[in-house]
């Protein structure tokens, strides 16, 4: 078994056991923690692949914003040692149910298809290429996509601080 | 492409942890812990798209933008969803989805 296929073993392993993990404990702060550790195993796979870029990527936005950002809504919204209350048996049922059967339909669906992995030379995917694909009109450019996720990102940025902020005129309600 | 791993392999990882997060989308009952759920589904859903483009198509480059975008997508999502997870937080003292029936403000 060569190294780069025991890397791929062990960060599936990874990945799969602390999403469980993940989604199925108790304490919220330990969930997000387990999130943490699928998101960097998951950057570990883009490494593999040889996606630098998007590993990266993955690294600081998921990795170190986005789980900073729900730790701290945990730690506003929770006191630290809440536990939550064992989840209803007919929930429980219905999610086992519906991850089993949909997984099953999909594992059959993708185990019978032949895929037909491609012998073309790989394009390397450096900052340059990244780049001027990203920003250029012609073909295979994608500065349509770009600019209206900025103007996303901008709309996303103020309706977040406007939820969030304090009314002034409503303080005594609270 | 990784020598010694066929496509299918990260296939079924990603299958498995997107039916993961649907499950506890289902079974939780607080909105930090769904949202949680959902960041599981958006990232398994990127690493599909990455592997289908290096395996399948290694000369094109739609599957790393597509993936790019949606990374920048979630993160306006989960800023928008935390901003309002702590507005409700202030008006009902808690953020159990039970008891979020009605929209006041």
């Amino acid at each position: 078994m060569s190294l780069s296929v025991f890397m791929f073993y062990l960060l599936s392993g990874i990945i799969l056991t602390f999403s469980v993990l993940s989604v199925t404990t108790r304490r919220i702060l330990r969930a997000a923690v387990y999130l943490l550790f699928v998101l960097v195993a998951t950057s570990g796979l883009y490494f593999m692949l040889k996606y630098e870029f998007m590993a990266a990527v993955q690294l600081t936005l998921y990795a170190g914003g986005i789980v900073v950002l729900i730790i701290f809504s945990i730690l506003l919204t929770h006191h630290i040692s809440h536990r939550f209350k064992r989840p209803e048996t007919m929930n429980l049922l219905m999610g086992i149910g519906v991850a089993v059967v949909g997984s099953g339909v999909v594992l059959a669906t993708l185990l019978t298809h032949p895929f037909i992995a491609s012998n073309s030379p790989e394009l390397p995917v450096d900052m340059s290429v990244i780049g001027n694909q990203l920003l250029s009109t012609g073909k295979n450019g994608y500065v349509l996509p770009f600019e209206l996720i900025s103007i996303l990102l901008l709309a996303a940025m103020i309706a977040a601080i406007i939820i969030a902020k304090k009314d002034k005129n409503k303080n005594s309600e609270i | 492409m990784i020598e010694g791993i066929g496509i299918e392999h990260f296939l079924v990882v990603s299958t498995l942890m997107f039916f993961i997060g649907v499950c506890g989308f289902i079974i939780r009952r607080n909105l930090i812990t769904m949202l949680m759920s959902i960041e599981l589904i958006l990232n398994s859903v990127n690493i599909n798209f990455l592997v289908f483009n290096r395996y399948l198509y290694p000369d094109q480059m739609q599957g790393h933008f597509f993936s790019l975008f949606i990374v920048g997508i979630a993160a306006a999502e989960a800023s928008v969803a935390i901003a309002l997870i702590i507005n409700i937080y202030r008006n009902l003292q808690n953020i159990d989805v039970e008891n979020v029936s009605e929209m006041k403000y």
